[in-house]
């Protein structure tokens, strides 16, 4: 089932001279991991604002063709009907945090959609634990470094239990291994839930494994969109401006010299390792 | 260049953010400080300008104590770009961002015209000189904040995260420009969690954990290293990955280079064929 659409999508905000996406024309599967990405500028973040219609309701602008989400057309539903089905986390967790309290801004969402105090407490607890900040909850959001304030942004979305994720480079300012740990937990919510997660990275290296779906935007239109594996095997040299990720890289280059270890191409150290095991073993 | 000597630093009366760090950085030095969020890697570079100083120990720049000196003296030779470029712009457009320290430092008018002109060029910002910095997108602030600091010319940069919302084709520029930065004699100092990013840069890698140095060398070097790396809850970049579980097939192990990567492979399996 289709649970996000656009057609000819296009999209010009107040006073700019050209569109910060143009034509863009996509569709999402309920329950896909779908990961955007592209060059900064190239109307990643517009897109998702579009999701939640932020975009055309707070953000003025020229918004042309059509974007159905969750069976609603979202240029005639309010943001506060999207919000019930898609949770947007942006880049900036700063512009997301108002309340005194880490606790209080994770059950913000959920105190204006009226759900009863029991089990918004459940909620609220379940998303803290998840992303890992329980401990934290009675500290201001302010006062904590950035990446617990993009876990903070991360939980108010989660306990909403969306039917759509929105992630826009959600773990920018954390490291690492913390980042691979967030993702894990989208992933399961993804697996155990059926969640549809729409996510905005630019580093495959450490996102491609999760995505059935990959969409690659550039100057505002879509230039490459499909299956994961099927996107990052063609061997367009302008996918290598994506930053692909390192072992896909290197399965490429060994192609090229004629080592071809398998008809499918991996997207982690992981399966290109189990790939490399075999040829180098049987040699 | 930059010298720190059993520096330690308490923001309130909680937590020690620095435990005793010494560290010496010389002139035309590349280094990159990892480690996890909370290890002091912020901390300890906003001693290089001054911004704090330590409570016990000394940081001493240019064979200056910070103490005994002022921020704005420091900041003409330490030029320093935060992590969040929105703690630092302010300006209405991104001309005027660039000239705001330029004035400050008391350039003249023209100089500060081609500074700026210089500025815009090097980081591809020039199609952007009348645009509000809050217009651009976040990958754009972080490269407007780079630029404003560059245009004043300092002889070391200190870089809070410079690849955050960096695409994959910026940061190949970021890396160049830092190369060249360095061929210019320029000390480069990084905060990064990024481990691609610093494999591909070759620098000296400094790790931190809980507020001390608990690693230092050359990226080869600590980026193959899981024990170390587990310590400060960084993952090795893919390549160390691959090699670090083909090692028990008589691979190297210390390989982080996807072309080297790529000739070793081809080797071993020429072998196996003779």
């Amino acid at each position: 089932m289709t649970i996000i659409e656009t057609k000819r999508l296009s999209y010009t905000y107040p006073g700019a001279s050209k569109p910060s996406i143009s034509d863009v024309s996509i569709r999402v599967e309920k329950g896909e991991f779908v990961l955007i990405t592209g060059p900064s500028g190239c109307g990643k973040t517009t897109l998702c604002r579009c999701f939640n219609g932020l975009i055309p309701h707070f953000y003025q602008g020229e918004l042309k063709g059509e974007i159905t989400v969750a069976n609603m057309d979202v240029t005639t539903h309010q943001t506060y009907e999207m919000a019930k089905h898609v949770g947007l986390v942006f880049q900036n967790p700063e512009n997301q945090l108002f309340a005194l309290s880490i606790e209080k801004d994770v059950a913000f969402g959920l105190e204006n959609l009226g759900i009863d105090r029991e089990e918004m407490r459940r909620r609220v607890n379940w998303a803290l634990e998840l992303t890992d900040i329980f401990s934290l909850r009675e500290r201001s959001p302010h006062e904590v470094s950035g990446g617990q304030q993009q876990r903070v942004a991360i939980a108010s979305v989660l306990a909403m239990q969306p039917e759509i994720i929105v992630l826009d480079e959600p773990t920018s300012f954390l490291d690492p291994l913390s980042a691979a740990k967030i993702f894990d937990v989208i992933y399961d919510l993804k697996k155990k839930l059926g969640v549809t997660v729409v996510l905005v990275e630019h580093r495959l290296d450490l996102t491609a494994k999760y995505a059935d779906h990959i969409v690659i935007m550039d100057e505002g239109k879509v230039c490459f969109d499909g299956d994961t594996r099927t996107v990052l095997s063609t061997e367009e040299t302008r996918l290598l401006g994506v930053g692909i990720p390192k072992a896909t890289l290197l399965f490429q280059l060994l192609k090229k010299e004629g080592v071809n270890l398998s008809n499918v191409t991996p997207l982690s150290s992981e399966e290109l390792v189990t790939l490399l095991q075999g040829v180098l073993k049987s040699a | 260049m930059i010298e720190v000597e059993d520096a330690h630093f308490s923001y309130s009366n909680r937590v020690e953010a620095l435990k005793g760090v010494s560290l010496t950085i010389k002139d035309g030095e590349f280094v990159s400080i990892m480690g996890q969020n909370g290890a002091g890697k912020t901390t300890l570079i906003k001693h290089f300008n001054g911004l704090l100083k330590p409570s016990q120990g000394i940081v001493r720049i240019d064979g200056v104590d910070t103490r005994k000196t002022s921020i704005a003296t420091l900041a003409r030779n330490i030029g320093f770009v935060f992590q969040n470029p929105d703690h630092q712009l302010f300006s209405e457009t991104v001309e005027e961002e660039i000239a705001f320290a330029l004035k400050n430092f008391g350039f003249e008018t023209e100089v500060i015209e081609k500074r700026i002109d210089w500025a815009l060029n090097l980081l591809g910002l020039t199609q952007y000189r009348k645009t509000s910095p809050f217009l651009l997108s976040g990958g754009e602030r972080k490269r407007v904040a780079l630029a404003s600091v560059l245009a004043w010319d300092p002889k070391a940069l200190i870089l809070d995260e410079p690849t955050i919302g960096q695409d994959y084709q910026q940061k190949e520029k970021l890396r160049q420009f830092i190369v060249q930065m360095q061929t210019q004699g320029k000390t480069i100092v990084i905060v990064t969690h990024d481990v691609e990013f610093v494999a591909e840069c070759n620098s000296r890698v400094l790790l931190m954990k809980e507020g001390i140095i608990i690693a230092d060398g050359e990226s080869r070097e600590i980026l193959t290293d899981p024990e170390v790396l587990a310590q400060s809850s960084i993952v090795l970049p893919q390549i160390a990955q691959i090699f670090a579980r083909l090692s028990s097939l008589g691979l190297p192990k210390d390989v982080i280079d996807v072309y080297e990567a790529k000739k070793i492979i081809l080797e071993a399996l020429e072998k196996r064929r003779e």
